[in-house]
Protein backbone atom coordinates (compact mmCIF):
# COMPACT_ATOMS: atom_id res chain seq x y z
CA UNK A 1 0.00 0.00 0.00
CA UNK A 2 2.28 2.96 -0.92
CA UNK A 3 1.27 6.25 -0.94
CA UNK A 4 -2.24 6.37 1.06
CA UNK A 5 -2.51 8.95 3.73
CA UNK A 6 -4.81 7.02 6.13
CA UNK A 7 -8.36 8.21 5.09
CA UNK A 8 -11.24 6.54 5.50
CA UNK A 9 -12.59 5.93 2.38
CA UNK A 10 -15.61 7.22 3.06
CA UNK A 11 -14.19 10.22 3.78
CA UNK A 12 -12.72 10.96 0.42
CA UNK A 13 -14.36 13.29 -2.43
CA UNK A 14 -16.72 14.90 0.48
CA UNK A 15 -16.59 18.75 0.68
CA UNK A 16 -14.06 20.84 2.66
CA UNK A 17 -14.75 23.67 4.25
CA UNK A 18 -13.47 25.94 1.16
CA UNK A 19 -15.77 24.04 -1.18
CA UNK A 20 -18.61 24.73 0.95
CA UNK A 21 -17.75 28.44 1.64
CA UNK A 22 -17.08 28.65 -2.61
CA UNK A 23 -20.56 27.13 -3.23
CA UNK A 24 -22.09 29.84 -1.05
CA UNK A 25 -20.52 32.73 -2.45
CA UNK A 26 -21.21 31.31 -6.12
CA UNK A 27 -25.14 30.78 -5.42
CA UNK A 28 -25.51 34.74 -3.28
CA UNK A 29 -23.55 36.12 -6.93
CA UNK A 30 -26.05 33.95 -8.93
CA UNK A 31 -29.08 35.77 -6.93
CA UNK A 32 -27.52 39.05 -6.73
CA UNK A 33 -26.96 39.35 -10.69
CA UNK A 34 -30.07 37.78 -11.34
CA UNK A 35 -31.85 40.73 -9.35
CA UNK A 36 -30.01 43.39 -10.77
CA UNK A 37 -30.86 41.67 -14.53
CA UNK A 38 -35.17 41.93 -13.40
CA UNK A 39 -34.60 45.45 -11.66
CA UNK A 40 -33.58 46.82 -15.26
CA UNK A 41 -37.22 46.25 -16.20
CA UNK A 42 -38.73 47.68 -12.97
CA UNK A 43 -37.67 51.08 -14.56
CA UNK A 44 -39.34 50.60 -17.71
CA UNK A 45 -42.58 49.51 -16.46
CA UNK A 46 -43.05 52.44 -14.39
CA UNK A 47 -41.99 54.82 -16.47
CA UNK A 48 -44.95 53.03 -18.77
CA UNK A 49 -47.62 52.97 -16.50
CA UNK A 50 -46.66 56.12 -14.71
CA UNK A 51 -47.14 57.82 -18.40
CA UNK A 52 -50.20 55.86 -19.28
CA UNK A 53 -51.85 56.59 -15.82
CA UNK A 54 -51.58 60.04 -16.72
CA UNK A 55 -52.46 60.15 -20.24
CA UNK A 56 -55.47 57.70 -20.21
CA UNK A 57 -57.61 61.17 -20.18
CA UNK A 58 -56.51 62.47 -23.51
CA UNK A 59 -55.75 59.49 -25.29
CA UNK A 60 -57.49 58.59 -28.08
CA UNK A 61 -57.56 58.44 -31.97
CA UNK A 62 -58.90 62.34 -31.71
CA UNK A 63 -55.90 63.27 -30.51
CA UNK A 64 -53.57 61.43 -32.83
CA UNK A 65 -55.32 63.16 -35.71
CA UNK A 66 -56.57 66.26 -34.55
CA UNK A 67 -54.66 69.70 -34.29
CA UNK A 68 -53.95 71.82 -30.75
CA UNK A 69 -56.54 74.10 -30.12
CA UNK A 70 -56.87 76.87 -27.36
CA UNK A 71 -53.32 77.43 -27.89
CA UNK A 72 -52.28 73.93 -27.51
CA UNK A 73 -54.54 73.54 -24.25
CA UNK A 74 -56.72 71.32 -26.44
CA UNK A 75 -57.01 69.81 -29.19
CA UNK A 76 -54.64 66.30 -30.66
CA UNK A 77 -50.71 66.51 -31.96
CA UNK A 78 -51.37 65.96 -35.42
CA UNK A 79 -48.80 68.56 -36.66
CA UNK A 80 -46.24 67.21 -34.59
CA UNK A 81 -46.53 64.17 -35.21
CA UNK A 82 -46.36 64.64 -39.01
CA UNK A 83 -43.37 66.98 -38.42
CA UNK A 84 -41.71 63.89 -36.60
CA UNK A 85 -42.61 61.64 -39.14
CA UNK A 86 -41.00 64.61 -41.82
CA UNK A 87 -37.77 65.20 -40.29
CA UNK A 88 -37.11 61.28 -38.81
CA UNK A 89 -37.74 59.89 -42.48
CA UNK A 90 -35.98 62.63 -44.18
CA UNK A 91 -32.45 62.57 -42.26
CA UNK A 92 -32.41 58.49 -42.35
CA UNK A 93 -33.18 58.93 -45.87
CA UNK A 94 -29.54 61.57 -45.89
CA UNK A 95 -27.57 59.22 -43.14
CA UNK A 96 -28.71 55.57 -44.49
CA UNK A 97 -27.34 55.32 -47.38
CA UNK A 98 -24.15 57.91 -46.99
CA UNK A 99 -23.53 55.83 -43.78
CA UNK A 100 -23.71 52.37 -45.48
CA UNK A 101 -21.70 53.30 -48.09
CA UNK A 102 -18.92 54.77 -46.11
CA UNK A 103 -19.13 51.96 -43.44
CA UNK A 104 -18.42 49.60 -46.26
CA UNK A 105 -15.89 51.53 -48.06
CA UNK A 106 -13.58 51.47 -44.56
CA UNK A 107 -14.62 47.92 -43.77
CA UNK A 108 -13.75 46.27 -47.10
CA UNK A 109 -11.20 48.67 -49.18
CA UNK A 110 -9.43 50.88 -46.81
CA UNK A 111 -6.47 49.67 -46.45
CA UNK A 112 -5.19 49.90 -42.76
CA UNK A 113 -2.80 53.23 -43.25
CA UNK A 114 -2.72 56.39 -41.12
CA UNK A 115 -5.15 58.35 -43.33
CA UNK A 116 -8.32 55.10 -42.17
CA UNK A 117 -7.15 55.39 -39.05
CA UNK A 118 -7.91 59.28 -38.71
CA UNK A 119 -11.27 58.35 -39.93
CA UNK A 120 -11.78 55.59 -38.23
CA UNK A 121 -11.05 57.77 -34.80
CA UNK A 122 -13.15 60.75 -36.68
CA UNK A 123 -16.05 58.24 -36.67
CA UNK A 124 -15.90 57.34 -33.37
CA UNK A 125 -15.41 60.70 -31.71
CA UNK A 126 -18.00 62.32 -33.69
CA UNK A 127 -20.30 59.35 -32.42
CA UNK A 128 -19.74 60.66 -28.68
CA UNK A 129 -20.53 64.34 -29.05
CA UNK A 130 -23.37 65.73 -27.31
CA UNK A 131 -26.91 67.05 -29.46
CA UNK A 132 -26.78 70.30 -28.47
CA UNK A 133 -22.84 70.78 -30.04
CA UNK A 134 -24.74 69.28 -33.34
CA UNK A 135 -27.87 71.43 -32.66
CA UNK A 136 -25.32 74.27 -32.97
CA UNK A 137 -23.17 73.13 -35.60
CA UNK A 138 -26.78 72.90 -37.74
CA UNK A 139 -27.24 76.12 -36.89
CA UNK A 140 -24.11 77.64 -38.15
CA UNK A 141 -23.92 75.15 -41.09
CA UNK A 142 -27.36 74.81 -42.18
CA UNK A 143 -29.52 77.54 -41.57
CA UNK A 144 -26.99 80.41 -41.93
CA UNK A 145 -23.82 79.35 -44.00
CA UNK A 146 -25.70 77.14 -46.52
CA UNK A 147 -28.44 79.35 -46.26
CA UNK A 148 -30.91 76.97 -45.94
CA UNK A 149 -32.95 79.30 -43.46
CA UNK A 150 -35.14 77.52 -40.32
CA UNK A 151 -36.66 74.85 -41.98
CA UNK A 152 -37.34 71.23 -42.07
CA UNK A 153 -34.05 70.53 -44.64
CA UNK A 154 -31.90 72.08 -41.98
CA UNK A 155 -33.08 70.05 -39.05
CA UNK A 156 -33.01 66.71 -40.69
CA UNK A 157 -29.69 67.55 -41.93
CA UNK A 158 -28.34 68.33 -38.88
CA UNK A 159 -30.14 64.84 -37.59
CA UNK A 160 -28.41 63.32 -40.68
CA UNK A 161 -25.06 64.73 -39.67
CA UNK A 162 -26.18 63.49 -35.66
CA UNK A 163 -26.87 59.68 -37.07
CA UNK A 164 -24.58 59.46 -39.10
CA UNK A 165 -21.41 58.41 -37.30
CA UNK A 166 -23.59 56.00 -35.25
CA UNK A 167 -24.61 54.31 -38.20
CA UNK A 168 -21.14 54.17 -39.78
CA UNK A 169 -20.26 52.10 -36.56
CA UNK A 170 -22.87 49.71 -35.94
CA UNK A 171 -22.33 48.72 -39.89
CA UNK A 172 -18.42 48.48 -39.70
CA UNK A 173 -19.42 45.98 -37.03
CA UNK A 174 -21.94 44.26 -38.40
CA UNK A 175 -19.87 44.27 -41.74
CA UNK A 176 -16.72 42.55 -39.70
CA UNK A 177 -18.83 40.03 -38.46
CA UNK A 178 -18.71 38.08 -41.49
CA UNK A 179 -16.41 35.52 -41.75
CA UNK A 180 -13.42 35.59 -43.54
CA UNK A 181 -13.82 32.39 -45.33
CA UNK A 182 -17.09 33.49 -46.82
CA UNK A 183 -14.98 36.39 -48.21
CA UNK A 184 -12.43 33.93 -49.26
CA UNK A 185 -14.35 31.52 -51.19
CA UNK A 186 -15.74 34.27 -53.55
CA UNK A 187 -12.16 35.86 -54.12
CA UNK A 188 -10.96 32.23 -54.89
CA UNK A 189 -13.23 31.88 -57.72
CA UNK A 190 -12.35 35.37 -59.00
CA UNK A 191 -14.91 37.83 -57.36
CA UNK A 192 -14.02 40.73 -57.34
CA UNK A 193 -14.44 43.37 -54.41
CA UNK A 194 -17.65 44.39 -55.40
CA UNK A 195 -18.57 40.88 -56.49
CA UNK A 196 -17.82 39.73 -52.81
CA UNK A 197 -19.88 42.56 -50.82
CA UNK A 198 -22.95 42.14 -52.59
CA UNK A 199 -22.65 38.63 -52.99
CA UNK A 200 -22.01 37.05 -48.93
CA UNK A 201 -21.19 40.58 -47.02
CA UNK A 202 -23.66 42.36 -47.24
CA UNK A 203 -26.21 39.73 -47.52
CA UNK A 204 -24.92 37.86 -44.01
CA UNK A 205 -25.06 41.44 -42.36
CA UNK A 206 -28.02 42.99 -43.68
CA UNK A 207 -30.14 42.14 -40.54
CA UNK A 208 -27.20 43.85 -38.35
CA UNK A 209 -26.93 47.16 -40.50
CA UNK A 210 -31.23 47.56 -40.56
CA UNK A 211 -30.87 47.26 -36.75
CA UNK A 212 -28.52 49.94 -36.32
CA UNK A 213 -30.05 52.34 -38.83
CA UNK A 214 -33.76 51.54 -37.03
CA UNK A 215 -32.30 52.26 -33.39
CA UNK A 216 -31.44 55.85 -34.99
CA UNK A 217 -34.79 56.47 -35.69
CA UNK A 218 -35.69 57.08 -31.89
CA UNK A 219 -32.68 59.10 -31.40
CA UNK A 220 -33.92 60.93 -34.26
CA UNK A 221 -37.12 61.23 -33.08
CA UNK A 222 -36.26 61.99 -29.68
CA UNK A 223 -33.67 64.34 -29.65
CA UNK A 224 -35.12 68.10 -29.31
CA UNK A 225 -32.21 70.49 -29.44
CA UNK A 226 -30.91 69.75 -32.78
CA UNK A 227 -34.45 70.32 -34.26
CA UNK A 228 -35.16 73.45 -31.66
CA UNK A 229 -32.52 75.06 -33.08
CA UNK A 230 -32.90 74.87 -36.97
CA UNK A 231 -36.54 74.04 -37.90
CA UNK A 232 -38.86 73.31 -35.11
CA UNK A 233 -41.33 75.79 -34.22
CA UNK A 234 -43.99 75.80 -31.55
CA UNK A 235 -46.81 76.02 -33.59
CA UNK A 236 -48.06 75.84 -37.01
CA UNK A 237 -51.12 75.57 -38.77
CA UNK A 238 -51.78 72.62 -40.33
CA UNK A 239 -55.19 70.59 -41.37
CA UNK A 240 -56.24 68.26 -39.27
CA UNK A 241 -54.97 64.73 -40.73
CA UNK A 242 -53.31 66.47 -43.74
CA UNK A 243 -50.56 63.73 -44.60
CA UNK A 244 -48.51 66.47 -46.33
CA UNK A 245 -48.58 69.57 -44.59
CA UNK A 246 -44.78 70.89 -44.90
CA UNK A 247 -42.95 71.58 -47.05
CA UNK A 248 -38.73 71.19 -47.20
CA UNK A 249 -37.93 74.71 -46.62
CA UNK A 250 -40.74 75.17 -44.05
CA UNK A 251 -39.96 75.33 -40.37
CA UNK A 252 -42.62 72.43 -38.54
CA UNK A 253 -43.88 71.24 -35.14
CA UNK A 254 -42.09 68.13 -33.89
CA UNK A 255 -43.35 65.43 -30.66
CA UNK A 256 -39.93 66.50 -28.91
CA UNK A 257 -40.06 69.78 -28.90
CA UNK A 258 -44.09 69.67 -28.68
CA UNK A 259 -43.43 67.75 -25.21
CA UNK A 260 -41.07 70.58 -24.00
CA UNK A 261 -43.35 73.33 -25.28
CA UNK A 262 -46.64 71.87 -23.57
CA UNK A 263 -44.62 70.51 -20.44
CA UNK A 264 -43.06 73.76 -19.49
CA UNK A 265 -44.51 77.05 -21.55
CA UNK A 266 -47.88 77.24 -21.91
CA UNK A 267 -49.40 77.67 -18.50
CA UNK A 268 -53.01 76.07 -17.08
CA UNK A 269 -52.80 73.27 -19.96
CA UNK A 270 -54.85 69.52 -19.18
CA UNK A 271 -52.28 67.56 -17.49
CA UNK A 272 -53.07 64.49 -19.29
CA UNK A 273 -51.52 66.42 -22.87
CA UNK A 274 -47.88 66.53 -22.13
CA UNK A 275 -48.37 62.84 -20.80
CA UNK A 276 -50.19 61.57 -23.85
CA UNK A 277 -47.78 63.29 -26.11
CA UNK A 278 -44.84 61.31 -24.57
CA UNK A 279 -47.18 58.16 -24.71
CA UNK A 280 -47.54 58.86 -28.49
CA UNK A 281 -43.55 59.21 -29.10
CA UNK A 282 -42.61 56.29 -26.93
CA UNK A 283 -45.33 54.09 -28.53
CA UNK A 284 -44.13 55.19 -32.17
CA UNK A 285 -40.65 54.89 -31.24
CA UNK A 286 -41.16 51.11 -29.60
CA UNK A 287 -43.27 50.03 -32.45
CA UNK A 288 -40.54 51.48 -35.19
CA UNK A 289 -38.18 49.25 -32.83
CA UNK A 290 -40.81 46.23 -33.01
CA UNK A 291 -40.75 46.57 -36.86
CA UNK A 292 -37.38 46.32 -36.64
CA UNK A 293 -36.85 42.70 -34.73
CA UNK A 294 -39.59 40.92 -36.81
CA UNK A 295 -37.98 41.93 -39.99
CA UNK A 296 -34.83 40.87 -38.99
CA UNK A 297 -36.57 37.78 -37.30
CA UNK A 298 -38.08 37.51 -40.79
CA UNK A 299 -34.70 38.08 -42.54
CA UNK A 300 -33.14 35.37 -40.90
CA UNK A 301 -35.71 32.66 -41.43
CA UNK A 302 -36.76 33.48 -45.03
CA UNK A 303 -33.32 34.98 -47.09
CA UNK A 304 -32.69 32.53 -49.85
CA UNK A 305 -29.40 32.00 -49.88
CA UNK B 1 13.16 26.37 -69.95
CA UNK B 2 9.94 25.87 -72.90
CA UNK B 3 9.62 22.70 -72.72
CA UNK B 4 9.83 22.57 -69.10
CA UNK B 5 7.20 25.03 -68.43
CA UNK B 6 5.00 22.77 -70.79
CA UNK B 7 5.84 20.26 -68.17
CA UNK B 8 5.29 22.48 -65.06
CA UNK B 9 2.41 23.65 -64.36
CA UNK B 10 3.34 25.72 -61.50
CA UNK B 11 7.27 27.11 -61.11
CA UNK B 12 8.84 29.40 -58.78
CA UNK B 13 12.22 30.98 -59.14
CA UNK B 14 13.78 32.20 -55.84
CA UNK B 15 10.57 33.19 -54.16
CA UNK B 16 10.88 34.87 -50.86
CA UNK B 17 8.04 36.57 -48.69
CA UNK B 18 8.00 38.60 -45.75
CA UNK B 19 4.90 39.25 -43.34
CA UNK B 20 6.27 42.39 -42.00
CA UNK B 21 9.67 41.79 -40.61
CA UNK B 22 9.62 37.98 -41.02
CA UNK B 23 10.45 36.02 -43.42
CA UNK B 24 7.94 33.29 -44.05
CA UNK B 25 9.77 31.83 -47.36
CA UNK B 26 13.47 31.58 -48.41
CA UNK B 27 14.65 31.45 -51.82
CA UNK B 28 11.92 28.99 -52.69
CA UNK B 29 12.38 27.83 -56.17
CA UNK B 30 10.00 24.69 -56.96
CA UNK B 31 8.48 23.02 -59.98
CA UNK B 32 5.09 21.34 -59.82
CA UNK B 33 4.13 19.21 -62.65
CA UNK B 34 0.96 19.06 -64.64
CA UNK B 35 -1.41 16.66 -63.75
CA UNK B 36 0.12 15.35 -60.60
CA UNK B 37 -0.53 15.36 -57.15
CA UNK B 38 2.26 17.11 -55.10
CA UNK B 39 2.00 17.19 -51.27
CA UNK B 40 3.32 19.91 -49.80
CA UNK B 41 4.91 18.86 -45.91
CA UNK B 42 6.69 20.09 -42.88
CA UNK B 43 6.28 20.91 -39.39
CA UNK B 44 3.40 23.56 -38.42
CA UNK B 45 4.50 27.04 -38.93
CA UNK B 46 7.45 26.14 -42.10
CA UNK B 47 5.43 28.08 -44.80
CA UNK B 48 3.31 25.52 -46.51
CA UNK B 49 0.08 27.70 -46.70
CA UNK B 50 2.18 30.77 -47.10
CA UNK B 51 3.59 29.41 -50.31
CA UNK B 52 0.22 27.56 -51.35
CA UNK B 53 -1.62 31.11 -51.17
CA UNK B 54 0.98 32.66 -53.26
CA UNK B 55 0.42 30.56 -56.37
CA UNK B 56 -3.09 32.27 -56.72
CA UNK B 57 -1.97 35.49 -55.00
CA UNK B 58 -4.51 35.55 -52.27
CA UNK B 59 -1.85 36.44 -49.67
CA UNK B 60 -1.82 40.16 -50.97
CA UNK B 61 -4.72 40.67 -49.05
CA UNK B 62 -2.99 41.90 -46.08
CA UNK B 63 -0.81 45.28 -47.00
CA UNK B 64 2.02 44.55 -44.80
CA UNK B 65 2.86 41.40 -47.05
CA UNK B 66 5.93 41.77 -49.23
CA UNK B 67 6.98 39.14 -52.17
CA UNK B 68 9.88 39.01 -54.22
CA UNK B 69 11.09 36.46 -56.81
CA UNK B 70 9.09 34.25 -59.54
CA UNK B 71 6.66 32.86 -59.93
CA UNK B 72 5.49 30.87 -63.25
CA UNK B 73 1.78 29.77 -63.76
CA UNK B 74 0.90 27.95 -66.68
CA UNK B 75 3.84 29.34 -68.36
CA UNK B 76 2.39 33.01 -67.60
CA UNK B 77 4.45 35.06 -64.56
CA UNK B 78 2.07 35.65 -62.50
CA UNK B 79 3.29 39.15 -61.37
CA UNK B 80 3.04 40.52 -65.19
CA UNK B 81 1.38 43.83 -65.03
CA UNK B 82 -1.60 42.58 -67.53
CA UNK B 83 -2.30 39.77 -65.52
CA UNK B 84 -5.93 40.24 -63.58
CA UNK B 85 -6.34 38.37 -60.57
CA UNK B 86 -10.02 37.26 -61.62
CA UNK B 87 -8.58 35.41 -64.51
CA UNK B 88 -5.70 33.86 -62.47
CA UNK B 89 -8.23 32.93 -59.72
CA UNK B 90 -10.52 31.44 -62.01
CA UNK B 91 -7.88 29.07 -63.44
CA UNK B 92 -6.29 28.02 -59.80
CA UNK B 93 -9.12 27.10 -57.85
CA UNK B 94 -7.84 26.42 -53.52
CA UNK B 95 -9.56 24.41 -51.18
CA UNK B 96 -9.37 25.56 -47.64
CA UNK B 97 -9.06 23.69 -44.49
CA UNK B 98 -12.10 24.43 -42.86
CA UNK B 99 -15.47 23.53 -45.64
CA UNK B 100 -16.47 26.99 -46.60
CA UNK B 101 -19.71 26.91 -48.48
CA UNK B 102 -21.16 30.41 -48.83
CA UNK B 103 -24.54 30.07 -46.86
CA UNK B 104 -26.42 30.18 -49.99
CA UNK B 105 -27.92 26.82 -51.37
CA UNK B 106 -26.09 24.00 -52.57
CA UNK B 107 -27.49 24.50 -56.52
CA UNK B 108 -25.96 28.20 -56.43
CA UNK B 109 -22.75 27.05 -54.26
CA UNK B 110 -21.90 25.00 -57.62
CA UNK B 111 -22.64 28.07 -59.87
CA UNK B 112 -21.46 30.73 -57.65
CA UNK B 113 -18.11 30.85 -60.12
CA UNK B 114 -20.09 31.23 -63.04
CA UNK B 115 -22.46 33.56 -62.04
CA UNK B 116 -19.85 35.48 -60.96
CA UNK B 117 -18.32 35.40 -64.33
CA UNK B 118 -21.16 36.02 -66.43
CA UNK B 119 -23.85 38.57 -67.11
CA UNK B 120 -27.39 37.67 -65.37
CA UNK B 121 -29.54 35.13 -67.99
CA UNK B 122 -26.57 34.44 -69.80
CA UNK B 123 -27.09 30.95 -69.76
CA UNK B 124 -30.10 28.75 -69.96
CA UNK B 125 -31.71 27.61 -66.66
CA UNK B 126 -30.99 23.82 -68.51
CA UNK B 127 -27.45 24.42 -69.49
CA UNK B 128 -26.62 25.63 -65.78
CA UNK B 129 -28.71 22.45 -64.87
CA UNK B 130 -26.90 20.22 -66.42
CA UNK B 131 -23.76 22.09 -64.94
CA UNK B 132 -24.99 21.35 -61.25
CA UNK B 133 -25.27 17.25 -62.31
CA UNK B 134 -22.02 17.32 -64.10
CA UNK B 135 -20.19 19.09 -61.01
CA UNK B 136 -21.78 17.67 -58.43
CA UNK B 137 -21.47 13.86 -59.92
CA UNK B 138 -17.79 14.41 -60.72
CA UNK B 139 -17.11 14.78 -56.92
CA UNK B 140 -19.65 11.97 -55.90
CA UNK B 141 -21.92 14.27 -54.44
CA UNK B 142 -24.78 13.76 -57.19
CA UNK B 143 -26.57 10.62 -55.21
CA UNK B 144 -27.45 12.09 -52.30
CA UNK B 145 -27.63 15.73 -52.75
CA UNK B 146 -29.68 15.89 -56.30
CA UNK B 147 -33.12 16.08 -54.28
CA UNK B 148 -31.90 18.60 -51.87
CA UNK B 149 -29.98 21.24 -54.44
CA UNK B 150 -32.04 24.20 -52.30
CA UNK B 151 -31.11 23.19 -48.89
CA UNK B 152 -28.64 25.83 -47.85
CA UNK B 153 -25.31 24.52 -48.15
CA UNK B 154 -23.72 25.46 -44.45
CA UNK B 155 -26.70 22.64 -42.87
CA UNK B 156 -25.03 19.46 -44.96
CA UNK B 157 -22.12 17.07 -43.12
CA UNK B 158 -18.96 18.65 -42.93
CA UNK B 159 -17.76 16.04 -45.82
CA UNK B 160 -20.06 17.22 -48.14
CA UNK B 161 -19.77 20.76 -47.55
CA UNK B 162 -15.82 20.22 -48.33
CA UNK B 163 -16.82 18.36 -51.45
CA UNK B 164 -19.31 20.80 -52.15
CA UNK B 165 -16.23 23.73 -52.47
CA UNK B 166 -14.61 21.03 -54.84
CA UNK B 167 -17.19 21.00 -57.00
CA UNK B 168 -17.73 24.90 -56.92
CA UNK B 169 -14.53 25.43 -58.03
CA UNK B 170 -15.03 22.98 -61.46
CA UNK B 171 -17.63 25.14 -63.13
CA UNK B 172 -14.67 27.58 -63.92
CA UNK B 173 -12.33 24.68 -65.20
CA UNK B 174 -9.66 25.48 -63.72
CA UNK B 175 -6.66 23.67 -64.30
CA UNK B 176 -4.87 23.88 -60.71
CA UNK B 177 -6.15 23.10 -57.67
CA UNK B 178 -4.44 23.93 -54.51
CA UNK B 179 -5.69 22.10 -51.10
CA UNK B 180 -5.02 23.41 -47.94
CA UNK B 181 -5.54 20.53 -45.11
CA UNK B 182 -8.76 19.70 -46.88
CA UNK B 183 -9.45 16.72 -44.27
CA UNK B 184 -7.87 18.39 -41.13
CA UNK B 185 -11.71 19.22 -40.00
CA UNK B 186 -12.98 15.67 -41.20
CA UNK B 187 -13.11 12.05 -39.74
CA UNK B 188 -11.54 9.02 -41.28
CA UNK B 189 -14.37 8.48 -43.35
CA UNK B 190 -14.70 11.82 -44.76
CA UNK B 191 -10.71 11.97 -45.07
CA UNK B 192 -10.77 8.52 -47.10
CA UNK B 193 -13.45 9.57 -48.96
CA UNK B 194 -11.84 13.08 -50.09
CA UNK B 195 -8.58 11.17 -50.90
CA UNK B 196 -10.30 8.57 -53.17
CA UNK B 197 -12.14 11.74 -54.79
CA UNK B 198 -8.12 13.56 -55.57
CA UNK B 199 -7.33 9.89 -56.72
CA UNK B 200 -10.17 10.77 -59.21
CA UNK B 201 -9.78 14.28 -60.20
CA UNK B 202 -5.81 13.06 -60.99
CA UNK B 203 -4.55 13.54 -64.54
CA UNK B 204 -7.11 16.22 -65.19
CA UNK B 205 -5.75 18.72 -62.81
CA UNK B 206 -3.39 19.83 -61.38
CA UNK B 207 -3.31 19.20 -57.59
CA UNK B 208 -1.36 20.74 -54.80
CA UNK B 209 -2.11 19.65 -51.23
CA UNK B 210 -0.70 20.67 -47.78
CA UNK B 211 -1.06 18.26 -45.19
CA UNK B 212 0.53 17.51 -41.62
CA UNK B 213 -0.52 13.74 -42.20
CA UNK B 214 2.73 11.87 -43.60
CA UNK B 215 0.58 9.18 -44.14
CA UNK B 216 -2.04 11.01 -46.17
CA UNK B 217 0.97 12.42 -47.81
CA UNK B 218 2.27 8.76 -48.48
CA UNK B 219 -1.33 7.64 -50.08
CA UNK B 220 -2.39 10.15 -52.39
CA UNK B 221 0.74 12.04 -53.71
CA UNK B 222 3.02 11.50 -56.60
CA UNK B 223 5.56 13.74 -55.51
CA UNK B 224 6.37 15.61 -51.83
CA UNK B 225 7.88 18.84 -51.48
CA UNK B 226 9.03 19.10 -47.85
CA UNK B 227 9.78 22.75 -46.18
CA UNK B 228 11.54 23.34 -43.19
CA UNK B 229 11.57 27.01 -41.82
CA UNK B 230 10.61 28.73 -45.04
CA UNK B 231 13.23 26.60 -47.32
CA UNK B 232 12.78 24.16 -49.43
CA UNK B 233 14.72 21.26 -48.09
CA UNK B 234 13.77 18.56 -50.80
CA UNK B 235 11.68 17.49 -53.55
CA UNK B 236 11.32 14.57 -55.44
CA UNK B 237 8.69 11.68 -55.85
CA UNK B 238 6.69 10.59 -52.61
CA UNK B 239 8.48 7.23 -52.40
CA UNK B 240 11.91 8.28 -52.64
CA UNK B 241 11.28 11.03 -50.48
CA UNK B 242 9.74 8.28 -47.75
CA UNK B 243 12.29 5.16 -48.33
CA UNK B 244 15.55 7.32 -49.60
CA UNK B 245 15.27 10.78 -48.48
CA UNK B 246 18.23 12.58 -50.05
CA UNK B 247 18.33 15.16 -47.01
CA UNK B 248 19.38 14.28 -43.17
CA UNK B 249 16.65 17.00 -41.97
CA UNK B 250 13.78 15.24 -44.40
CA UNK B 251 14.53 11.97 -42.74
CA UNK B 252 14.80 13.32 -39.22
CA UNK B 253 11.10 14.93 -40.07
CA UNK B 254 10.04 11.30 -41.48
CA UNK B 255 10.87 9.71 -38.31
CA UNK B 256 8.89 12.25 -36.39
CA UNK B 257 12.34 13.84 -34.63
CA UNK B 258 10.24 16.50 -34.99
CA UNK B 259 7.12 19.00 -36.02
N1 LIG C 1 -1.11 36.63 -41.83
C1 LIG C 1 0.07 36.46 -41.23
N2 LIG C 1 0.70 37.48 -40.62
C2 LIG C 1 1.88 37.30 -40.01
N3 LIG C 1 2.54 36.15 -39.95
C3 LIG C 1 1.98 35.09 -40.53
C4 LIG C 1 0.72 35.18 -41.20
N4 LIG C 1 0.40 33.97 -41.69
C5 LIG C 1 1.42 33.15 -41.34
N5 LIG C 1 2.37 33.81 -40.66
C6 LIG C 1 3.62 33.25 -40.15
O1 LIG C 1 4.32 32.68 -41.23
C7 LIG C 1 4.83 31.41 -40.87
C8 LIG C 1 4.35 30.36 -41.82
O2 LIG C 1 2.97 30.21 -41.64
P1 LIG C 1 2.10 29.17 -42.47
O3 LIG C 1 2.40 29.37 -43.90
O4 LIG C 1 0.69 29.33 -42.05
O5 LIG C 1 2.67 27.79 -41.97
P2 LIG C 1 2.09 26.32 -42.14
O6 LIG C 1 0.92 26.38 -43.05
O7 LIG C 1 3.24 25.55 -42.69
O8 LIG C 1 1.74 25.84 -40.78
C9 LIG C 1 4.44 31.15 -39.44
O9 LIG C 1 5.53 31.41 -38.61
C10 LIG C 1 3.34 32.13 -39.17
O10 LIG C 1 3.40 32.60 -37.85
MG1 LIG D 1 -1.17 25.92 -42.63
Amino acid sequence: MPMTNNLDPAQRFTKTEFVVRKERIQSITKVLFAVMAISMIIPLLLIIGYLFYHALPSLSWEFLVEVPKKGMRDGGIWPAFVGTLYLVVISLAIAAPVGVFAAVYLNEYAKDNWFNRIIHLAVINLAGVPSIVHALFGLGAFVYAAEFGYSILSAALTLAIMTLPVIIASTREALASVPMPFREACWNVGASRWQTIRAVVVPNSISGILTGIILQVSRAAGETAPVMFTGAVFYKAVERGELFPYQLNEQCMALSMHLYTVATQVPNVKESIPYATAVVLLCSVLLVNAGAIALRVWLRNHKKW
Amino acid sequence: MAAEQKQNSIQTRNLNLWYGEFQALKSVSVDVKNGLITALIGPSGCGKTTLLRCFNRINERFPYVRTQGEIVILGKNIYDPDVSLIELRKSVGMVFQRPNPIPISVYENVLFGLRIHHRLGHFKKAYLEEIVEKSLTEVGLWKDLRDRLKVKATTLQLEQQQKLCIARLLPLKPEIILMDEPCSALDVEGTRSIEDLMYKLRGRYTIVIVTHNMAQARRVSDECIFMLLGEKIEHSRTEDLFLKPQNPKTGEYIEGRYG
